[in-house]
This record gives structure tokens, sequence and C-alpha cells, in this order.
């Protein structure tokens, strides 16, 4: 198991060389560059900006600079944020991310999970025409429309609730954002659970489970449930490391200090060095990420194993 | 920090027992704004350039001359100041009760080291052009020379001279920018180059800042050694950047902010009938024009093209049924507002859209356009949705006469990258004043110009803002600028479209918020009603 996960995280190096390298040079090549903008720049100040940064040098000298930093775990400064260098931005709104995507996903799992059970028990039912409604439902709307909609009528119309800002984390101003985060992955949860319980109730050791005259319940839960649970899984994987990197929608629209927005904004502004810290902690998570989805793999199902 | 942040929150707790007021009545001596984005930099020499950045560096320093509450400039940190005959010199005498949030004394040393900052390449401060009629400033700015060589003397700690390339008569509106407020040279003697860091920052303003979560807040607390402190009414000011303007208005609809810098244009009416009082509408001093490229090959090189165009421009169609009628349409390129300035208009534009129409046919008849031969233009603007709109009305109003226009949108840094290297035949742009000065939105006009996308050439033009530029007399001034604004305006230079409104939602009961043509307003003159 051990030598697995080693020999795993050392593919994870030139996965993420090779995004780093291929993400450099497209950020470079993309039409525009950081100071360019309304406010056009005298030439010399432009050149004096472009001095500052390194930016005058040849690219592959730029190249070999910042792959030289970023082995002594310097990220550089920010071009837009220039009172912060990229670390701290990251360290800053990392974890901000991570508690609202975390909450978001715990909540997802505890309505998503038991409503996809239910749905697949109570097949073409009305109950399961209900929740699969619903569900298609938080699919289908996208949460740039239920954000604003829910701060309109909670914070503004209502009052129960902030309509937006952080306020250190404080609990009445994580839960507009942490629900309407959650309500598409509800969704998709609920939908993949009903799928794949359906499928797994068809399977022959639920019928030897039901002759051997356990009741519903018992086969459902200790059955049935693990190994339906494995798609569920497999999609939480990519979808943990998407969600706790921040939604820009959601960020921009309730004031959240997350890193989401800085994947849009770096790019928007040419900001290299953010572009490609943003990168590099989201390459190193969806790998991470995936190693654990692995190795929950062999927790569900005892027929994985990673034993060499 | 630490310590500041609690005698920010003790204070008011004490002054609530001392006059029995309820602890929501104190806390409303905290302002809470929302502005458009976050500063770049703390740092005057490494601010980005953005008007949000007024708002929070406005607050918390305060130059040789600053802003009342009507927008005019009066002394700041200067008691008063004085020009030689020849209009070189300007000498500025500064307070003696000036002192940094340290209580270390403001002094001539920390304006000449700011401006020092500024001009040195390797900080490639963005607002360094605009003090190039400091003597010494462009040639330090481009390496060629070394800082000796800058033209700002301090004869003592109370007295500032500057020394000019020419007489510069609106010197002193510069002066109240925000990049030419002082930086405290004990502290950057101590700290190097993270003297602006939440740790050891020291403002000279009426605020001065606690804390700063980027992209959620920024603290400011009152500043107790500036040296108007007795009068400033508020406790602190939070600035909470919000880019997303629908959220700002919901936050300020839910009581979370006391004032929004800008609100979505296209919901006006019903903001109005929402938030009655709350509304503020200003006129700017910001246009929002076309730039029309005039380097050989593109059709627009030709003066009846460009005229053709402008004549075709219903404008009060774009302010009124576009903007919501919350901008005023002008063929002017010098907003009306601008300090001793009459702003001219562009020959031919009447009410008379059928006539003004008859006209633009023919003259593109003369330039050899016509149902065989149609006028095609790429036109090119920034992606937002009010540009898209204004786009697609210019191209439906050209549409009459034969024009076939291309829309390409780009987002901001790419547009403005093709523009400023000429790819475009009619391309969207705008200038916002950083002073209150004509010469600051005919300047980017000019042959030699960075912000002349157009690639317009006057020699009579050029002529006349080099003699406005020596010209000390105000009204003699007025009249020779005023001629270089008829001259591009005759030339069809640009295709104006309207003035800008300012957009500010505040809450009825503060008061010392007056609308102001720059769209600068500084907290230290704003109180809460009941906490007066």
């Amino acid at each position: 198991m051990l030598s697995y996960i080693l020999k795993r995280l050392a593919f994870a190096i030139p996965t993420l060389l090779i995004v780093i390298t291929i993400s450099f040079f497209l950020m470079r090549v993309a039409p525009g560059g950081p100071f360019d903008g309304e406010r056009q720049l005298p030439p010399e100040i432009e050149a004096n900006l472009e001095a500052v940064y390194h930016l005058d040098e040849p690219l592959p000298m730029q190249y070999l600079r910042y792959m030289n930093n970023l082995v002594h775990g310097d990220f550089g400064p920010s071009f837009k944020y220039k009172d912060f260098s990229v670390t701290e931005l990251i360290m800053q709104g990392f974890p901000v991310s991570l508690e609202i995507g975390g909450l978001a996903i715990a909540l997802a799992l505890l309505i998503g999970l038991p409503l996809g059970v239910i749905a697949a028990l109570k097949r073409n039912s009305a109950a399961d025409y209900f929740v699969m409604s619903l569900a298609l439902g938080g699919i289908a709307v996208p949460n740039f429309v239920i954000a604003p909609i829910m701060a309109l009528v909670f914070g503004v119309l209502l009052g129960w609730l902030p309509a937006g800002g952080w306020n250190g984390g404080a609990w009445p101003n994580l839960v507009l954002p942490v629900v309407a985060l959650s309500i598409q992955q509800i969704a998709y949860i609920a939908r993949m659970m009903r799928a794949s319980m359906i499928e797994t109730l068809g399977s022959h050791f639920i019928r030897t489970a039901r002759a051997k005259g356990l009741n519903e319940m018992q086969v459902v839960m200790r059955h049935a449930l693990r190994p339906a649970m494995l798609p569920v899984v497999s999609y939480l994987g990519p979808a943990i490391a998407g969600i706790v990197t921040g939604s820009v929608v959601i960020e921009q629209i309730f004031g959240i200090p997350g890193i989401g927005r800085y994947f849009v904004q770096g790019a928007l502004n040419r900001d290299y060095t953010l572009v490609m810290g943003t990168v590099v902690f989201y390459g190193a998570l969806i790998v991470l990420m995936n190693l654990l989805v692995d190795l929950l793999y062999s927790v569900l199902d005892p027929q994985i194993r990673y034993d060499d | 920090m630490l310590y500041s942040s609690r005698r920010g929150l003790r204070r008011p707790l004490l002054l609530a027992a001392l006059l029995g007021l309820s602890l929501s009545q104190v806390q409303a001596a905290t302002l809470n704004i929302g502005t458009q984005g976050e500063p770049a930099s703390l740092d005057t020499a490494r601010i980005g350039g953005s008007v949000w950045e007024n708002d929070i560096l406005g607050d918390i320093y305060e130059g040789l001359v600053t802003l009342d509450p009507e927008g005019q400039y009066v002394p700041g940190v200067a008691r008063d100041w004085r020009v030689s005959d020849d209009g070189l010199s300007w000498t500025f005498h500064l307070r003696d009760d000036a002192k940094w949030s340290d209580g270390a004394p403001v002094t001539a040393q920390d304006f000449k080291l700011a401006f020092s900052r500024l001009f040195m390449p390797e900080n490639g401060a963005v607002y360094a052009s605009l003090f190039y009629p400091i003597r010494g400033a462009e040639p330090i700015t481009k390496g060629e020379e070394s800082m000796d060589a800058l033209g700002i003397d301090t004869p003592d700690d109370h007295t500032l001279v500057f020394h000019l390339n020419q007489p510069t008569p609106y010197f002193p509106t510069l002066l109240a920018h925000i990049a030419a407020s002082p930086v405290p040279a004990h502290v950057i003697k101590r700290y190097g180059k993270d003297w602006a860091s939440m740790e050891h920052i020291t403002t000279n303003g009426a605020f001065t800042p606690v804390k700063w979560v980027s992209q959620d807040h920024l603290t400011t607390v009152r500043n107790d050694n500036f040296h108007d402190a007795d009068s400033v009414s508020l406790e602190g000011v939070n600035f909470y950047p919000i880019e997303n303007r629908n959220s700002g208005l919901t936050r300020f609809r839910s009581g979370e902010l006391d004032i929004v810098r800008d609100f979505p244009p296209a919901r006006i009416d019903a903001l109005k009938e929402q938030l009655p009082g709350a509304v503020h509408l200003a006129p700017q001093l910001a246009n929002y024009y076309f730039a029309l490229n005039q380097r050989p090959g593109h059709p627009t090189a030709d003066r009846r093209v460009r005229e053709a165009l402008n004549l075709a421009v219903a404008r009060d169609v774009i302010a009124r049924h576009i903007m919501g009628g919350t901008v005023t349409a002008s063929s002017s390129f010098v907003p009306d507002g601008v300090a001793h300035y009459d702003a001219r208009s562009m020959p031919g534009m009447g009410p008379d859209m059928k006539a003004r129409q008859a006209r633009a046919r023919r003259l593109l008849e003369e330039a050899g356009y016509g149902p065989d031969k149609p006028l095609t233009l790429e036109l090119r603007y920034s992606t937002t949705e009010a540009n898209k709109r204004i786009a697609v009305a210019l191209a439906a109003m050209w549409k009459p006469l034969g024009v076939k226009t291309q829309l390409i949108n780009a987002e901001g840094r790419v547009h403005y990258a093709d523009l400023a290297a000429g790819k475009f035949d009619v391309g969207r742009a705008s200038w916002v004043a950083d002073f209150d000065d004509a010469s600051n939105f005919l300047g980017i006009l000019t042959s030699d110009a960075v912000k002349n996308y157009g690639g317009y050439h006057s020699e009579a033009f050029d002529t006349l803002m080099e003699k406005a530029a020596t010209t000390q007399d105000l009204d003699a001034r007025q009249d020779v600028l005023q001629q270089a604004e008829q001259q591009m305006l005759d030339d069809y230079a640009v295709l104006p479209v309207y003035i800008d409104t300012s957009r500010n939602l505040v809450k009825p009961d503060i008061e010392g918020f007056a609308d102001n043509a720059l769209n600068r307003h500084l907290s230290r003159w704003m109180h809460f009603k009941n906490t007066q």
C-alpha cells in the first residue's frame, strides 16, 4: 500500500511539471499583457514595470527563473495585488474556500445520498419523481441565478441573514453561500446515487442477501450502500478539489474572500504569477484528491487491493 | 496592529457608556463603503491606477493640497503656497501640526522622498508621468539622469520648492492626486520596501489602516494624530471590495453597506423608487468616446468619413434608452464642469437628424463610397453589456448610410492592446480625469500621446496645446485650450458619445457627502446624523 502511494506521488511530479510548463507558455501567448488597460502607460513606465517583474528577459529565461523560484517554494509577487505575494493570497483565501466548500460538500452528501437512496427504493413512485424533478431543477438552474435570488430574499426582503460579506467566517455569513454552492452538488449526488443503487440492488449478491431472509433495511444498509457509493466517491475526488478551490460566482455574489476568483481574475488581468500559483495549487490538489479516492475504493470495495 | 484594532473597538464602547447611547448607535459611527475593487497597494509608488484607489488612499493620506466635500481644491498639509513670477517655481509652506499616525511630524523631506520614489525606474510607478511637469522627473523615470536632477528643494523641514519645466497653472490640482501623497521617510528608512505592510504602515490622513484581508475588507480607524482629528466624526471606515455591482446593490439594500460607489445604470428607475434619497447621480469629469483610426489605409483617415459617422449618431438616443438617462449625451470631448473651462461642441450636430443623415450620405458619396462600394468598418469594444449595446446602436445608426460595421469584442486587456497597436477602424475608449483641468482630456490627443489611439495628428492642435502649456494667465489659457478643442472637433478627431455620470448609493442619514465632478469623497467630511 505504502509503495503504491509513493509510486503515485512520484508520478505526480512529471504530471505537474507538464501542467506548469503548458500553463506558463499558454499564458504568455495570450494576447494583451498585464500592463495593458484603459490607462495606457507611457513606454518608459511600461518598460520600468516589465523590468521590475523580469518580463523584459527572454521567455526561456523567465521560465527557468520561475521554475527555480517554485522549487524554493516562492510563487512570486502578484502583479495586481502588489502588497501580497501569491503564496499569501492563496494561504489567505484557501482556508475560506475550504470551509465553504467543505461544508457545501458535507451538506450535499447529507442530503443527496439519502435522497438518491429513497428515490431508488421507491422507483417510479411519486417520491421518486419528486426527488428527481428537484434534482433536475438543481442541475438546470445555475448558481449565478440562485445565489442573487437567495441574497435578495433572505438578505434584503426577509432580513434573516447577511446578504454578503465574510465577517471572519461567522455562521450567519456562511449559510447562504454554503447552501447556494451545495444545491447543484445535492442534485448530482442524488441522481448518481439513485442510478447506482438501482444497479446494485439488481446484482446477484443482493439477491443472495434477500434469499437469506434479511429485511430490506438490512439489505440496503449492510450490503448495497457501500458498493453503490463507488461512483459517487469517484465523482467526489475531482468535485471536492473543484469546490474547495472556490467558486468565482459564489465568491463574487456574496463577497467571500476565497481563492476562486483568483482563477478568473488572474487570467483576465494577465497576472501571470497569480495564474501560475493557482494552477500549481489546483493541479496538486487534483492529484492528491484522485489518490485519496483510489485509496478509498479499497475501503469500500474489498475486490480492490493496491498490494504489489 | 492588534493594539490599534483594540483601541478602535474600545473607544466607541467607552463613548457609549459616557453618552448613554445604545451600542448600535455607536457602531453606526463606522462607515462601511463598498468600492469597485481593492487597491493594488497602499504604497503610493506601487498603486495600480484604478479609480477606487482614490477612495482608500484618499482617506489614509493627505497631500499638500486636498479636496473639500464639494471636490474643490483646498490646502491640505500645505498651509499656503506661492508661485514665482515666471511660473516656474512653486513654494509650499507646510503646516506645523501635520503628523504621521505614529506622532512623528510630516516634513518636506517626506514629500520629496514620495516624489523621488515615483520617479525611480525600479519602482515602475504608473503615475510618474502625471508629474512630468517637475524638472528632471521625465529623464529620471526614463533612467537617463540620476535623482540629483530632480527639481525639488527642501530648504527646511516645512518648506518645499518645486522647479518646473514650464509654467503649469494647474500644478496645485496635481498635488491633490493620491500619488502626490507624502511617505513616512522615518518608517521607510527602518523597514524598506515593507513599510506599507499592515505591521508597519504609517499614514498622515484622517484614517489609518489596521487590518486588510484581501478581497474581503480593509479596516481603518481614525488617526488621532491627524491635524484636524477633532472635527472627524467617524470612528473608522471599512472598505469592502465588491466587483459585482448587483451584489453591492443587494448589500446596500440589506443595510450592510452605507455607501456603494457604483450601481448598474439599468436599475436606475427601480432604485429611485425603492431607495428614495439614497440615489446620487452627478455629472463626472469622464467621457465615453470612440477613437477613429486616422492612420493610412483606414477609411476613417478621411475627414469626410469621420464627419459622416459623427453626424449619423443620435447621442441622445444612446444616453436615454441604452444608459437609462444616467449620462449626458455630448459631442464635446472635454466634459462640462471642468474648472475654468466651457466645453466646445462639434460642428453640424443640430437636432434635425434627417438633415444630418442627408449630409452624412453626401459626404460618404464624395469620399467614394456608395452601393457599389459600401464603407466597411471594424468596430472594436471591450466586453461589457453597455458597450455591446452602444456598439450595436452605432452600427444600426450607420446602416442607413450603407455602412457595414463588423463588431469585434474582446476582454479589456486585449481590447486596449489592440487599440494601442492601431488594429481597428473605430474603437471604444474613455477617459476619467486625473485632475480637474481641460488639458488632462485634450492632452491625450496630441501627436505623441500614448492614448492617442487613432493617431490623430494636427500641427495646429499640437501648437495650441504647447501654447496652453506655457500660458500662465488662466483666461488666456482657457481661450487657447478652447481653440484646441474646437480644432480637434472640427477635424472630427474622435466620435464623442456621452459625458459620464457618477452613480453612488448613500444612506440618507449620512451628511457631508456632496456630489462633485471629480466623484471623490473624503470620509473625514462625513458623519451620521444620529451621532452628531
